[in-house]
């Protein structure tokens, strides 16, 4: 509890909340697309061997994850560094051992773990019908259209989630998403398939 | 033994933590402390302020490492009230 009272507090201080929530968002958006075209390409082809199908998206999301921490990690900790200089050179001395000081050390890998964490997750959760019928499950939809229908609910509730932070329908927020989805599919089927 | 009643500190500090959350920072250093904090001035970065420390026994150096720690720095020490103890018989 104490820590979860001093991540907030660093966060609070550096104001970085909306940015976290921004990165969780896009990079939440990102899995999801990018799982949406690995599996409509797998559909497009005609591939239907679970395990290869599985392996490739797996691969995908963790390079997604991998890619979300470091490149956040990079740039966040040159941000919080020049905000940390900015400050000491208006207050004239060193902020190392404050608050502020350990916000700009913390706060870069709390930003950066969100980052990674968003694709990951994402792509996980695509994945649970894949693995789920390669374990020999039964689904009520064959194993890459039930994929492909979790994608879609997924990429509807980050809309939802965006809807309530700008405090507009949820609905419509939902529905808007989850067009760029679909207009991803039809992107896909128009390009690929060759 | 001295006893130190009330501080009067004249403390710069980031926006951040605000006076708030800087002032009851300050009150949690000690069991009894009252922390009365008046906000003197509003640069861009940071701002100046006159904080007010009354307690039975005001440990000074933990009232400093808290406004370090908040990301303060302490620039003036404008008042003291002290009060010696009678000794035990």
């Amino acid at each position: 509890m104490k820590l979860l009272d001093q991540t907030r507090f660093l966060l609070r201080i550096t104001r970085t909340h909306d940015i976290m929530r921004r990165y969780f968002v896009v990079n939440g958006f990102d899995g999801a697309l990018t799982m949406l075209g690995l599996i409509l390409g797998f559909l497009v082809s005609g591939t239907s061997d679970l395990s290869v199908i599985i392996n490739v998206c797996l691969g995908a999301a963790i390079a997604l994850g991998v890619s979300g921490v470091s490149s956040a990690y990079v740039s966040e900790t040159a941000e919080r560094k020049r905000a940390l200089a900015k400050l000491e050179d208006a207050m004239i001395t060193d902020l190392g051992d404050s608050a502020h000081g350990e916000a700009a050390r913390g706060v870069p890998l709390l930003i950066a773990l969100v980052n990674g964490f968003a694709p990951l997750a994402m792509s996980l959760l695509i994945l649970i019908p894949l693995i789920a019928a390669n374990a020999g499950l039964m689904l009520p939809l064959p194993a890459l259209h039930a994929a492909v229908a979790v994608t879609l609910l997924l990429i509807f509730l980050l809309g939802v989630f965006l809807g309530n932070i700008a405090g507009i329908s949820w609905l419509r927020s939902g529905i808007r998403t989850l067009l760029i989805a679909i207009l991803t599919a039809a992107l896909i089927y128009l390009f690929a398939g060759f | 033994m001295v006893l130190v009643k009330r501080l009067v500190l004249d403390v710069l500090k980031p926006h951040q933590p605000n006076v708030l959350e800087f002032s009851q920072a300050l009150a949690r250093a000690g069991g009894d402390y009252r922390v009365c904090t008046t906000v003197l001035e509003v640069d861009e970065k940071t701002e100046t302020l006159q904080v007010v420390v009354e307690g039975d026994a005001i440990d000074f150096n933990s009232v400093e490492s808290r406004i370090r720690d908040m990301g303060g720095s302490l620039h003036s020490i404008d008042e003291v009230d002290v009060q010696s103890e009678a000794p035990a018989v």
